[in-house]
């Protein structure tokens, strides 16, 4: 598709928030302050699973300087209620818990009480005071223990959904899930070839370089104030509304700019803390997270046992795919592992298919979403799987994919039938980047996998309004985490015709806008993008509706073009056209102020396809693994702003690179977190890794205007097996756990030399 | 709440005074890059903090006939630019630069890094190998000690109450000589050594005629290796000498499964690095210049 059809969208202007963030204006959540505010902090636990037998805070109330002492017992009991979580799902009663423990504390780091003082040290010693009395209780870390018959249990009652049989006994397992399509086992006998491997990958965090943080504000008539790093500041009011019992319209909350989410930042953690004390204190209680915090409360995403067997035949046609996860979910029920189980084999058109997916409890910190939550753990183990059916059979792994790849009509496991997608031409732009045609340097290995996320859509809404000078205001309620006002001025201006820097974006508190659901999905640009160019178009038709007034004609006699009002047709008479500026002039003669608004639940979000390719090396010595040259391609619909789709695909590979060699959470013999930093969680540095390539590949979303698909997850799926493949590839030993770290592969390497040397 | 006393002494003799006078709650400021963040870290509570950048022996670089006196608070960024020193002593000077990140190399001190008494601090093997010598003034006397005997474990040095370390000296040594220091981290920056390695050698033709061995992070402080300085040394670096060598580090090692490495990948990284510094300390005492190596595989 040809870009010259549109002025503004595929152009690459600075960002709006870019000079107040290079030149350090930009307010982060722990910037903002308010006069005679207090410090809030939080008591942690120290066990990994522990009954709470008692709390005493009253030598901590009684140190001059603390204001106020929060426990469970300042939050009502929540009801057995699910409700979104970004692209997760939360169950209230948990949420409650795991913002305050109750009865029990179920990792290390488990909030029990806060406090808020007039000076960060009072409120330090404060903690030191509250005494809380535990009984320890065994932990359990790791979801093949947690499984077993007799491991601890974190709560007593949590009967397997979904179990066949049905549950008898309580169990970590919360929850099984199953798809499938077609006939497996007649799928596997037909198979002439069948791979069959079990993989484990490790919980990595977000690492969004804000902690996070909150200011809360209090008042004595009921009202609330927050400010908040945030990727959903609509779902900060829902969640707090619920937790705390007020009323939605009570609570204002407004969104900092934000250091990084990355979907760890679509959960609560210290808002309902921050209201609570400030409400008892009657003063602004303001809360930040150290690093340890974030990395010992905040939510990983889920590590997994993985289990697949792939049958395909000679020709490289797969006629058999099965996978089995077992999810991590942290200390509540709810890991990603069923938009895991979906994305599993959604690259392919395969028609035998079964998939079954656990959900378990174990002694760590809650999953909270990261990019595309669940799908990077089974693309490690289907896409490793698929790059050895490929060595098995002398194929080039990309011709394979092509062979099985997804099309237009395919019907996938969980149900869904594929419209326009471009799986296809995603393979051929990898396979005909310059990277794919360059042959592998001398001492290195090339890895290649793919990845699939469904990107959604839900609820937005937005308004655009016009300012005596004609300029015009677009307002819209998702915080930017990824250069969304960029590409939503950009829509804007298409759709008005005039420049963008006539519009400035903003992002406006719960109380200044209509609901919008999180910054999440790979959803704003497509979803809030369509809600800006609805409330635009509403905004035109106002403007064509003044010229007519003005010209005394009916607007159906207006057109609206290049940013001008004209008449339709020599027909409607002779004007001069009106541009916007001259209609906001003359707005209090027709009208009155102009606006336009949209609010709408978006539906038809366009699913995203990526193929990855990476070149590296591996010190036979060390284990030390050296990325060479990194491409990713994707469909990603139309590049509204091409610099920051290209920034999209770049982030989401180097932290999956990460994901693959280095991350994971190192627990102690007590269920402690041994290297809650970033200098012993490591995720990459920049001279770790050479400029990430980008291929965008354009395959228009036919549901959206501009064909905007989302394209901020599906970058961070192949990257672990890419990794992986290339490792196997450059050694000829597969690594089938993450992360392939220099002490692990180190131990591979060495372990194969005399299998090696013997055959 | 305590409040915390900021005193900046003009003489080493006035800073040990201090030192002495804070009984034990005393905490030195060269660089800070440490301190700082114990401090803020809360695991550090310092009564009396001491700055000694005013200190002329303390900061500066001299050399008399060959030695070089390097001042404990130096910052590492001015080791870095010393020419002479950098010719004299390459493995030394590459091993202080890889003391935190750039920004950090403008404070940080190998004064403050052996003081830290981290068993993985970068500076020290190699200033173990150079047969570095430390000058430590106390409230009364001074005292030499050399470098391998100065930390007692991770953590803890030697020093006396009221002592400071004041200086590190690098003995002369023929123009046939040749360091390197080598460490392995996970990244390529921002990592603290899982193992690291610090040569020095000298040469005559093809023979090495002495040879030290220091080697970080494998045990609770730094070693001076003498088995595999014995199996270098008088040989011409054969495979057998590096053979030994090497075994002899891994040997040495009294490592710990921790979040930075393995038992087993440990023992084999510091045989694996004695080796390649081996090799770069024998060229540049050849006089065959080798640039400096960050770290190891990558």
């Amino acid at each position: 598709m040809s870009k010259s059809q549109y002025k503004w969208i595929g152009t690459r202007p600075d960002r709006p928030d870019g000079a107040d963030k290079v030149t350090g204006r930009a307010r982060f959540a722990a910037d903002f302050n308010l006069p005679g505010q207090l410090i809030g902090k939080v008591l942690r636990s120290p066990h990994a699973h522990a009954r709470i037998k008692s709390i005493d805070t009253s030598k901590a109330l009684a140190l001059p300087g603390v204001k106020a002492v929060v426990t469970a017992k300042d939050f009502p009991e929540q009801a057995d209620v699910i409700v979104p979580a970004g692209e997760m799902q939360v169950n209230l009663r948990d949420v409650t818990r795991n913002v305050m423990a109750r009865e029990k504390v179920l990792y290390e780091g488990h909030a029990v009480a806060a406090v808020a003082a007039t000076t960060d040290a009072i409120a330090k010693q404060a903690l030191g005071l509250i005494k809380v009395e535990y009984q320890v209780l065994p932990h359990v870390i790791d979801v093949a223990e947690a499984m077993k018959p007799g491991a601890p249990l974190l709560h007593e009652n949590l009967m397997t959904e979904g179990a066949k049989p049905a549950a008898t006994k309580p169990s970590n397992i919360a929850k099984r899930i199953e798809f499938a399509k077609g006939d497996i086992d007649a799928g596997f006998a037909q198979a002439e070839v069948v791979i069959e491997r079990d993989y484990t990958t490790q919980p990595v965090h977000q690492g969004y370089i804000e902690p996070h943080a909150a200011l809360a504000s209090a008042s004595e008539d009921g009202q609330v104030q927050v400010w908040s790093t945030t990727q959903g500041h609509f779902q900060v009011r829902g969640f707090c509304a619920r937790l705390l019992n007020i009323e939605t319209s009570q609570i204002r909350v407004t969104p900092s700019e934000i250091g990084g989410g990355f979907g760890g930042k679509t959960v609560v953690y210290l808002e309902p803390l921050a209201i609570r004390l400030s409400q008892k204190a009657g003063k602004p209680v303001k809360m930040v997270m150290s690093r340890e915090d974030v990395f010992r409360a905040s939510g990983p995403a889920p590590g997994a046992d993985l289990k697949v067997k792939i049958g395909a035949m000679k020709d490289g046609r797969i006629v058999a795919a099965e996978c089995t996860i077992a999810m991590q979910a942290g200390a509540f029920p709810g890991s990603p592992v069923g938009p895991a189980c979906m994305c599993s084999y959604a690259c392919y058109d395969i028609d035998n298919i079964h998939v079954v997916g656990f959900d378990v409890v174990s002694n760590r910190p809650k999953v909270a979403a990261y990019r595309a939550p669940g799908a990077p753990i089974s693309a490690f183990a289907v896409e490793s799987t698929i790059d050895l059916l490929a060595q098995q059979l002398k194929m080039d792994p990309i011709e394979l994919r092509l062979k099985n790849a997804a099309t237009k009509g395919t019907k996938t496991h969980y149900g869904v039938t594929f419209g326009t997608i471009g799986m296809v031409e995603t393979l051929n732009a990898a396979k005909n980047s310059p990277h794919y045609k360059t042959p592998v340097k001398p001492g290195f290995a090339r890895g290649v996998a793919a990845g699939f996320w469904f990107n959604v859509g839900a609820d937005s809404s937005a308004a655009a309004h016009v300012g005596e000078d004609g300029s015009v205001t677009v307002i819209s309620g998702n915080p930017d985490i990824g250069g969304s006002r960029a590409s939503l001025a950009l829509m804007a201006a298409e759709e008005l015709g005039i420049d963008y820097d006539k519009i400035r974006p903003v992002i406006a508190d719960t109380a200044s806008i209509g609901f919008n659901f999180v910054t999440g999905g790979s959803r704003v640009t497509f979803a809030t993008g369509l809600a800006v160019v609805n409330s635009v178009r509403d905004l035109i038709r106002d403007l064509k509706g003044r010229a007519a007034k003005t010209w005394n004609v009916d607007p159906e006699g207006v057109i609206w073009e290049n940013g001008m009002a004209k008449p339709a047709g020599s027909n409607v008479g002779t004007f001069e056209p009106l541009t916007i500026a001259q209609l906001a002039a003359s707005a209090g003669r027709t009208g009155g102020p102009i606006n336009g608004h949209a609010q709408l639940n978006v539906t038809g979000a366009g699913p995203g396809f990526g193929v990855h390719i990476v070149d590296l090396k591996v010190d036979a010595d060390t284990g030390i693994v050296t990325v060479g040259r990194y491409t990713a391609a994707q469909d990603v619909g139309t590049a509204i702003h091409p610099s920051y789709v290209e920034g999209q695909l770049q982030g989401g590979a180097v932290q999956g690179i990460g994901w693959a060699l280095n991350e994971e959470y190192i627990y102690n013999g007590q269920g402690k977190l041994a290297n809650p930093g970033f200098l012993d969680y490591r995720i990459p540095v920049a001279s770790d890794l050479p400029m990430i390539e980008t291929v965008l590949v354009e395959v228009p979303n036919p549901t959206h205007p501009y064909g905007v698909r989302g394209v901020g997850e599906v970058p961070i799926v192949p990257p672990l097996a890419a990794v992986a493949n290339a490792v196997a590839r450059a050694t000829n030993v597969r690594m089938y756990d993450l992360p392939i770290s220099p002490p692990r592969l180190s131990a591979a390497l060495d372990a194969a030399q005399p299998r090696m040397a013997a055959e | 709440m305590t409040d915390i006393q900021f005193k900046v002494a003009k003489t080493v003799r006035e800073a040990a005074s201090l030192m002495a006078a804070a009984k034990g709650k005393g905490r030195i400021l060269a660089g800070g890059t440490d301190l700082l963040v114990q401090m803020k870290a809360g695991m550090v509570t310092p009564g009396t903090i001491i700055d000694v950048k005013k200190i002329p022996e303390m900061v500066g670089i001299t050399e008399t006939k060959g030695s070089y006196r390097i001042g404990a608070a130096t910052p590492a960024a001015v080791i870095g630019e010393h020419k002479k020193l950098r010719k004299a002593w390459p493995g030394v000077v590459e091993a202080i630069n890889l003391i935190g990140s750039t920004q950090v190399q403008g404070r940080a001190s190998a004064g403050g890094n052996l003081c830290n008494a981290s068993p993985a601090a970068d500076s020290v093997p190699a200033l173990v190998a150079a047969g570095a010598i430390v000058t430590i003034q106390g409230p009364k006397t001074r005292r030499q000690v050399p470098v391998e005997k100065f930390n007692a474990g991770p953590g803890k040095t030697t020093l006396k109450a009221g002592e400071i370390v004041v200086s590190l000296t690098l003995p002369a040594r023929p123009k046939t000589s040749g360091d390197a220091y080598l460490r392995l981290i996970p990244r390529t920056e921002m990592d603290i050594a899982v193992v690291g390695v610090g040569v020095s050698l000298t040469m005559k033709g093809d023979t090495c005629v002495s040879a030290r061995v220091g080697l970080g992070a494998v045990a609770p402080t730094v070693l001076l290796v003498e088995a595999a300085a014995k199996a270098l040394t008088g040989s011409k670096l054969d495979a057998k000498a590096l053979d030994d060598a090497a075994n002899a580090c891994s040997a040495a090692c009294r490592p710990i499964d921790d979040k930075r490495g393995t038992i087993r990948y440990r023992t084999k990284i510091a045989g694996v690095l004695l080796r390649l510094a081996t090799a770069i300390a024998a060229d540049r005492a050849k006089g065959i210049s080798r640039p400096a190596h960050s770290q190891q595989g990558h």
